[in-house]
C-alpha cells in the first residue's frame, strides 16, 4: 500500500465530508425558519465544506503550485463570507426579517430602542440638558 | 474513486437543489441571497470534485476567481435591502396604506402651507403699500386653499 493510495483514500474521504455538508446546507437552509438560522446552514460548506473540498483536491493533485493556489482560495473565501454574512445579517435585522420571538438573546433590539428614543428626544436626553434638579 | 465522486456528485446537486427551491420560495430577497451563496458553494464544489476526479490542476483559477467574486452579490443585495423601507417587506394592510396616504398628505400640505406663507411675505414685501388687516388675511388664506 503506497503513499499514493492513502493520499488518494484521505482526498476521497475529504470530498465526501464537503459534499456532505454541502448537502446539508441545502436542507438546512430549506427547512430552517427565518433568516439567521438559514445564515447558519449556509455558513457550513462556505467554510469547512470548502476547505474540506479543497484539502481533498490538493491532496488529489500533489503539486505544488496548485495546493498553494488552493490555501489562496481558502483564505479568500474566509475573508469575504464573513463580509457577505456580516451585511446580509445586519440588513436582515435592521429591515425586520428576522423573526424577535425565535432569538435567545437580543440585545441589539434594546440597543436600538434606546438609540431610537435618544435620536427622537435629543435635547431631553443630553446628560448637558437635563432639567434642573430643583426644577418643579 | 468513482463511486465516491458519484454519491459526491449526487450530494452536491441534491444541496444545490434545495437551495434553489429556497430561492424560489424565499420571503425575504435576503433569504435568497443566503440560498443562492450556497448554490455558488455547490459549483465550487462540484468544480473542485470535478477537479479532482480528473487530476487537472487548470481548475484552480476557477475556484480562486469564484471564491472572490462569490460575495459581491450578497454584498450588493444586503446593500439594497438596508435602504428599503420597513414596509416593503410585505403586503401592507388597507389601514396601513390609508395612514401612510395621509401622513404624506400632511406633510405636504404642511410644505405647501410653508410654501404659500413664504410667497405671500415676498408679495409683502415687493408690495409695501398694501394695508395690514389685508396682509394678515393673506397670510391666514393659503393652508385653506391647499386644504
Amino acid at each position: 500500500m503506497s503513499w499514493d493510495v492513502v493520499a488518494d483514500v484521505a482526498s476521497t474521504i475529504c470530498l465526501l465530508g464537503g459534499a456532505f455538508l454541502a448537502f446539508a446546507a441545502g436542507v438546512g437552509v430549506l427547512r430552517f425558519p427565518d433568516l439567521l438560522a438559514r445564515m447558519h446552514a449556509g455558513t457550513k460548506p462556505q467554510v469547512l465544506g470548502l476547505i474540506l473540498m479543497l484539502a481533498g483536491l490538493a491532496l488529489r493533485l500533489r503539486s505544488g503550485g496548485a495546493v498553494w493556489a488552493l490555501v489562496l482560495v481558502a483564505v479568500f473565501q474566509m475573508l469575504t463570507a464573513p463580509v457577505g454574512a456580516h451585511l446580509v445579517g445586519r440588513a436582515g435585522f435592521r429591515t425586520g426579517k428576522v423573526r424577535r420571538e425565535l432569538l435567545v438573546v437580543d440585545e441589539l433590539s434594546d440597543d436600538l430602542a434606546r438609540e431610537a428614543t435618544r435620536r427622537r428626544a435629543p435635547v431631553d436626553d443630553d446628560p448637558d440638558d437635563r432639567p434642573h434638579p430643583s426644577a418643579p | 474513486m468513482t463511486a465516491a465522486v458519484v454519491i459526491c456528485g449526487v450530494l452536491i446537486a441534491a444541496g444545490a437543489v434545495l437551495a434553489l427551491i429556497r430561492v424560489e420560495r424565499g420571503p425575504s430577497m435576503l433569504d435568497r441571497t443566503v440560498a443562492l451563496d450556497i448554490v455558488v458553494t455547490c459549483l465550487v464544489a462540484a468544480v473542485a470534485l470535478y477537479g479532482a476526479l480528473e487530476r487537472r490542476t487548470d481548475v484552480v483559477p476557477i475556484l480562486v476567481v469564484l471564491s472572490l467574486v462569490g460575495f459581491i452579490g450578497s454584498v450588493t443585495i444586503a446593500r439594497f435591502a438596508a435602504v428599503e423601507p420597513q414596509e416593503a417587506r410585505r403586503v401592507r394592510t388597507r389601514e396601513e396604506v390609508q395612514a401612510e396616504d395621509e401622513a404624506r398628505l400632511r406633510s405636504e400640505e404642511a410644505d405647501a402651507a410653508g410654501r404659500a406663507a413664504a410667497r405671500v411675505l415676498e408679495a409683502d414685501d415687493a408690495l409695501p403699500d398694501r394695508s395690514g388687516p389685508d396682509d394678515e388675511e393673506h397670510g391666514a388664506t393659503p393652508p385653506e386653499v391647499v386644504r
